[in-house]
């Protein structure tokens, strides 16, 4: 049965999510707002909200000073290419965890949740000399691997918990109906984990998207994607605001367009399994 | 052709024993029925058959081959299961050809196969929706249609009804009756319910603990139960089994005797007792007797038109040649 919920509760239930929602959306929104300031009022006390001369200069500044289009193509490239790369490695472990489970199935998907645990600067040395050291640093094969590893545990996991719901006998239906593991996994599992899949790879697109810390460290030009594009414009010479915020406004956009269109999708993904 | 033999065939999970060493044949053309209760192996049996499972020895052979090691689409066998198991993604005429087109049978054959299977089942109407379209029994048979556009050499159900509601159930238990005698194939059926294994089975296997405790039709198995639980599981009400004094008289440990075979009478008899609840079905009447004595409760059929009561004295007296005899071990005494 439905509970009753009073409009007064109701009312105040509504403005709290929207202070929220407002106060989360805040720094984006501010961020837009800047970069379409001059330098000036960018710093301007009080900072004025609508009321200032609109400029689109900062981003012709931005798009002379470098290159964006590189960067764009970089960060495609990264994100896209860890994770397929990541699906491809994932699929096949996920079915293995999810329908012939063995004894240390459990513990395996544990300690892969551990490793997200670990401060990645803790093995930055090392896999910066392995990278220096096998010519891979400041390319974008680095850190599609490097990105690769550091989100498998949760393209496993993801895909595990959707497996999971996936009734055994269905497989076992198209075992005694002779398809082949091939044709089993490419046309029975597949299909039916397409809406599962789909979130795994959204959410992993955007986590590879932003990520930072690997992707700052780990290149300098030729590879370097936009994270590093928006880090260039906070140089210590003086920060210019309104240029960074117009760079990271270009750095964002593309990936908060892609959650926009995908938002059902990703919702659904991310609270599967939450209700049967 | 469909003859399956299993030979000395045992089945472990990790140091658990769930199937001891266990013979038997399957005819070519049978109606089997495994049942027992649940947990006695009957599922883990047919899976063995079908090949989801890996025997931990012995032999399976289906016509005479060893088939121990085919994989499940090799052993020319289709199973039914319990959750219907259809594709979600497809429409009822794809899941119906999905084996089809596994095998690479060409379209037209496929198209054949399918418009009669829809035909046989009722199916002619549904064929472009989806599963989750259609009510359980027609689920149940599209179910049943992928397993017979295959021409299989067995069918294998594994409780194909127990997701039906009970007047579907009894619908359906026909139709797969009716398939089986149109068809004649091979038919291994796995059920807990034993009204469906007395009224569908040519042969009935009851299981329990992973052995068989007896096979036989279900006739043979009403009148000669071999054990004690056969003679409990088998029948509907259950048998009325009486141990001491009353069975000592009979020169055995335990007796038992059928509902329909204990005579009622309101003056005289062998044993008295109060009725408890009266079922009254109509054609029949099923009286709970209790302070007899003997058991907690006696069962007894009676005539539908029979107006005993709650706390009415009732005298009630076997049919000598119908009484059942088991020793100290709960086997049948002959």
């Amino acid at each position: 049965m439905a509970r009753a919920v009073s409009t007064r509760r109701k009312a105040a239930v509504t403005a709290l999510a929207w202070t929220i929602g407002i106060l989360i959306f805040f720094p984006i929104f501010w961020t837009i707002l800047t970069s379409f300031k001059t330098e000036a009022e960018a710093v301007a006390t009080p900072p004025s909200l609508f009321n200032f001369n609109w400029t689109l200069e900062n981003y012709t500044t931005v798009q002379d000073r470098s290159n964006y289009g590189r960067h764009f193509l970089n960060s495609v490239v990264i994100s896209l290419g860890s994770t397929f790369l990541g699906l491809v490695i994932a699929v096949p472990a996920a079915w293995a965890m999810a329908f012939v489970p063995g004894k240390q199935t459990k513990n395996v998907l544990m300690w892969m949740l551990s490793t997200k645990m670990l401060p990645p600067v803790g093995v930055l040395i090392p896999i910066y000399l392995i990278f220096r050291n096998t010519g891979l640093l400041d390319t974008r094969v680095a850190l599609i691997i490097v990105l690769t590893l550091i989100n498998l545990p949760i393209i496993v996991w993801m895909l595990y918990t959707y497996f999971r719901e996936i009734p055994g006998e269905i497989l076992e239906a198209a075992r005694m109906d002779g398809a082949t593991l091939r044709y089993e996994i490419l046309y029975v599992l597949t299909p039916m984990a397409l809406p599962g899949i789909a979130s795994t790879f959204l959410l992993n697109v955007i986590l590879a998207w932003n990520e930072a810390f690997w992707t700052l460290n780990l290149t300098a030009a030729n590879a370097a994607p936009l994270t590093a594009f928006i880090a260039s414009y906070s140089s210590p010479e003086g920060l210019f605001y309104a240029k960074l915020s117009a760079a990271s406004t270009m750095a964002i956009a593309p990936i908060l367009i892609l959650g926009w269109f995908s938002q059902k999708q990703l919702v659904r993904g991310l609270t599967f399994g939450a209700v049967k | 052709m469909g003859r399956i033999t299993l030979d000395k065939i045992t089945k472990s999970f990790g140091d658990v024993q769930v199937i001891p060493p266990l013979d038997l044949t399957i005819e070519d053309g049978e109606f089997v029925v495994f049942v027992g209760p649940s947990g006695c192996g009957k599922s883990t049996l047919l899976r063995l058959i079908a090949g989801l499972e890996d025997v931990s020895s012995g032999e399976i052979r289906i016509d005479g081959k060893n088939a121990t090691e085919t994989p499940p689409a090799k052993r020319g066998l289709a199973m039914v299961f319990q959750s219907y198991a259809l594709y979600p993604h497809m429409s009822v005429r794809k899941n119906i050809a999905f084996p089809l087109r596994m095998a690479g049978m060409d379209q037209k054959e496929q198209d054949r196969r399918i418009d009669n299977a829809a035909k046989v089942l009722n199916l002619s109407d549904y064929l472009d929706r989806r599963p989750g379209q259609l009510s359980g029994g027609q689920r149940q048979r599209v179910a049943i249609g992928r397993a017979i556009v295959r021409e299989p050499a067995a069918f294998l159900f594994d409780e194909p009804l127990s997701n039906l509601d009970a007047a579907l159930r009894v619908g359906m238990r026909l139709e797969i009756s009716e398939l089986h005698n149109r068809l004649e194939t091979t038919m291994i059926y796995v059920t807990h319910d034993q009204v469906e294994a007395m009224t569908m089975a040519d042969k009935i296997v009851v299981l329990r603990a992973g052995l068989i405790e007896q096979v036989g039709s279900p006739l043979d198995l009403y009148k000669h139960p071999r054990n004690l639980f056969v003679a409990g599981f088998i029948g509907s009400p259950t048998m009325n089994l009486i141990a001491g004094e009353p069975a000592r008289a009979y020169d055995a440990t335990t007796i038992g005797v059928r509902p329909e075979h204990m005579a009622l009478s309101t003056e005289s008899g062998k044993w008295t007792g109060k009725v408890g609840v009266a079922e009254h079905l109509g054609s029949d009447t099923f009286l709970h007797i209790h302070e007899t004595g003997l058991a907690e409760t006696i069962t007894v059929r009676a005539d539908g038109e029979v107006t005993l009561r709650h706390g009415d004295t009732v005298h009630l007296t076997p049919v000598e040649d119908k009484i059942h005899r088991f020793d100290g071990e709960g086997m049948r005494i002959s």
